[in-house]
């Protein structure tokens, strides 16, 4: 056991990830992100991160900027950014400080006006250099697009490696990675809470299935469903006071809530078919869910209490695994057609009407990041299991491509209080 | 056999402070101020306030003996939870075992091919295994004995994404506990 726990303590090294940005978005505004002074002598390098970040959005468009000698106390020159037709430009600067820490300072300015936008500072530990680079996206983010940025925020996703199972906590690029859980059993439906501080999730450690919910800061863990049969499928509401789960006790697999405390389930689906993949909507109203009560699996919606299910998805004979957008208007979705596992979306009340967005064939788990503005996806790339993000229109796509095995079910977290 | 649980916490200490936030127009730029976060290397990642504590489980036990020379394993075909024929024979042999052996307790363990979700295919799992279930309860072992469970498209018996392999992945398993 022990020697598991230094292994583990050593494996985030696996889990580096690469973007790759593929096809071009129409609107995307140009930004150059001047090398951060101190980058070169710092364990990570800011503007780089920043960059990344605003690229992976599809609404930016990086202009060069290497060889820029900038801090975030400089006075820039525009003239030579607005012929490089730079919108914004972001300057800044890595210092250690005495105490070990680091202190990250930028300051953002609009080129065209040639008017201080703002800046910030953050005093952080080694570790938390990424996420100050994440804020400082952030903040570019918003003060540029009007829209909140979601690159604080943190993904859960699983890897299998060697008959090896990890739940990771990754940052939102996929880098950084943590180890939650590890595992010598199948780990999957990883579910954010609303606070970010715990995961839900189904392990299979004890040879079945069963739902946990994790402390993630402090590794503590209660089981919340762990009755006859198979449990599986947790959801939160927004809450987060109740968790939907999907039981097999009563024999067949139907949708239960269950107080995020524990306690006794209340069933909420009388079918002699399968109900599963239960999803809440933004609101709480209503609970999104998968039912082949048809004769195939499709999409249908309920109250959140129960109720008269209405079907949603009308096109295809596959359509599994929901995941609503936070302001309730899309539905992503994967269908199969012609045989292979595709990332839908559907405008909900929209006629529906949906379209593929990805050109891969094994699509699995999509999951919204909480502006709405990007889905995280598991799929199949030269073999491998890989996790994308993609613009809802999808044209533009990221891959999180890590090196230590099949990566898959992914969760995109919270924003971050 | 109920195997017990042992979970390993690796303690972290918590790093409660960590990213401080001041916006640059409030504070002269010189100053280094910021809110007091614990050393680098407190953590397991390094003391930062994101700092996650791994947990190691532990693994479960194999299945114990059954019934001697008697195929632990039933076959299924595509989008199918039929029990077919071929199997009866060995489904009566486990039935006669557990209702000799009253006390002992088998886990049917269901399982689907790669293709489709993961929790679909956990769904589809559980209705082989509860296939199973039913087949020897009709052969009158009390449902206590008998716990059908699913484990989806998640423990391939064989790794290939091929027909052949597929026919082997769609299956049930008998596990004696």
């Amino acid at each position: 056991m022990v020697g598991l726990l230094g292994a583990t303590a050593a494996l985030p090294a696996l889990a580096q990830f690469r973007v790759e940005v593929t096809g071009v978005g129409l609107t995307q505004l140009p930004i150059a992100i001047a090398p951060f002074r101190g980058d070169a002598a710092a364990p990570q390098k800011i503007a780089a991160i920043v960059q990344a970040d605003l690229e992976r959005s599809g609404q930016f468009r990086a202009i060069d900027a290497a060889g820029a000698a900038l801090d975030e106390s400089s006075r820039p020159d525009m003239a030579p950014w607005r012929q490089k037709t730079a919108d914004s430009l972001a300057v800044g600067s890595v210092t250690r400080l005495a105490d070990g820490r680091w202190d990250v300072r930028f300051r953002l300015w609009d080129v065209v006006r040639g008017q201080d936008l703002g800046g910030q500072s953050y005093a952080v530990t080694a570790a938390d250099l990424r996420l100050a680079a994440h804020r400082i996206a952030d903040f570019i983010y918003e003060k540029l697009t009007g829209d909140k940025g979601i690159f604080s925020t943190r993904l859960a996703y699983v890897t299998k490696a060697a008959n090896r199972y990890n739940l990771w906590v990754a940052d939102s690029d996929g880098e950084n990675a943590q180890s939650a859980l590890a595992s010598a059993e199948p780990i999957i439906s990883p579910a954010w809470s609303v606070s970010g501080a715990q995961i839900a999730y189904v392990s299979f450690e004890s040879r079945k299935p069963v739902v946990y919910v994790h402390d993630v800061s402090t590794g503590r863990r209660r089981l919340i469903a762990n009755f006859r049969g198979s449990n599986s499928a947790p959801a939160w509401s927004p809450d987060g006071r109740t968790l939907a789960v999907t039981l097999s006790r009563d024999g067949g697999s139907q949708l239960y809530t269950i107080d995020a405390n524990g306690g006794e389930p209340r069933r909420l689906t009388q079918s002699a078919g399968i109900d599963t993949e239960p999803v809440y909507s933004p609101d709480g109203r209503s609970i999104y869910f998968v039912s082949d009560r048809g004769g195939a699996p499709q999409i249908y919606r309920m109250a959140a209490a129960g109720g008269t299910p209405e079907r949603v998805t009308f096109t295809g004979a596959y359509n599994i695994s929901p995941a609503v957008s936070p302001d309730g208007r899309w539905l992503a979705y994967i269908s199969r057609v012609n045989g292979v596992f595709k990332l839908y979306l559907m405008e909900l009340g929209g006629g529906g009407t949906a379209t593929a967005i990805t050109d891969t064939t094994a699509d699995e788990s999509p999951s919204f990041a909480p502006n709405g503005r990007l889905i995280v996806y598991a799929t199949r790339q030269n073999g491998r299991e890989a996790l994308m993000t993609t613009t809802l229109d999808g044209k533009i796509k990221a891959r999180l491509a890590g090196q230590g095995g099949d990566i898959r079910e992914p969760d995109w977290g919270p924003f971050q209080k | 056999m109920t195997m017990k649980r042992m979970f390993a916490v690796l303690a972290v200490a918590a790093a409660l402070a960590g990213c401080s936030s001041v916006k640059l127009d409030d504070v002269p730029v010189e100053d280094k101020s910021g809110t007091a976060v614990a050393p680098p290397g407190a953590g397991g990642a390094g003391g930062g306030q994101s700092s996650v504590a791994p947990v190691v489980t532990d693994t479960a036990a194999g299945s114990l003996a059954g019934p001697a020379n008697v195929s632990r394993i039933i076959y299924f075909d595509y989008d199918s939870n039929a029990i077919k024929p071929e199997y009866q024979a060995a489904i009566e042999a486990h039935a006669r075992f557990l209702k000799a052996a009253n006390g002992r307790r088998v886990s049917i363990e269901g399982h689907t091919d790669e293709r489709g979700g993961r929790e679909y295919n956990l769904a589809l799992g559980q209705r082989r295994s509860e296939a199973v279930r039913r087949a020897l309860g009709l052969l009158g072992v009390p449902d206590s004995q008998i716990e059908a469970v699913s484990f989806g498209k998640e423990k391939p018996a064989a790794p290939g994404s091929d027909e052949a392999s597929w026919a082997q992945n769609r299956r049930a398993e008998i596990v004696y506990r």
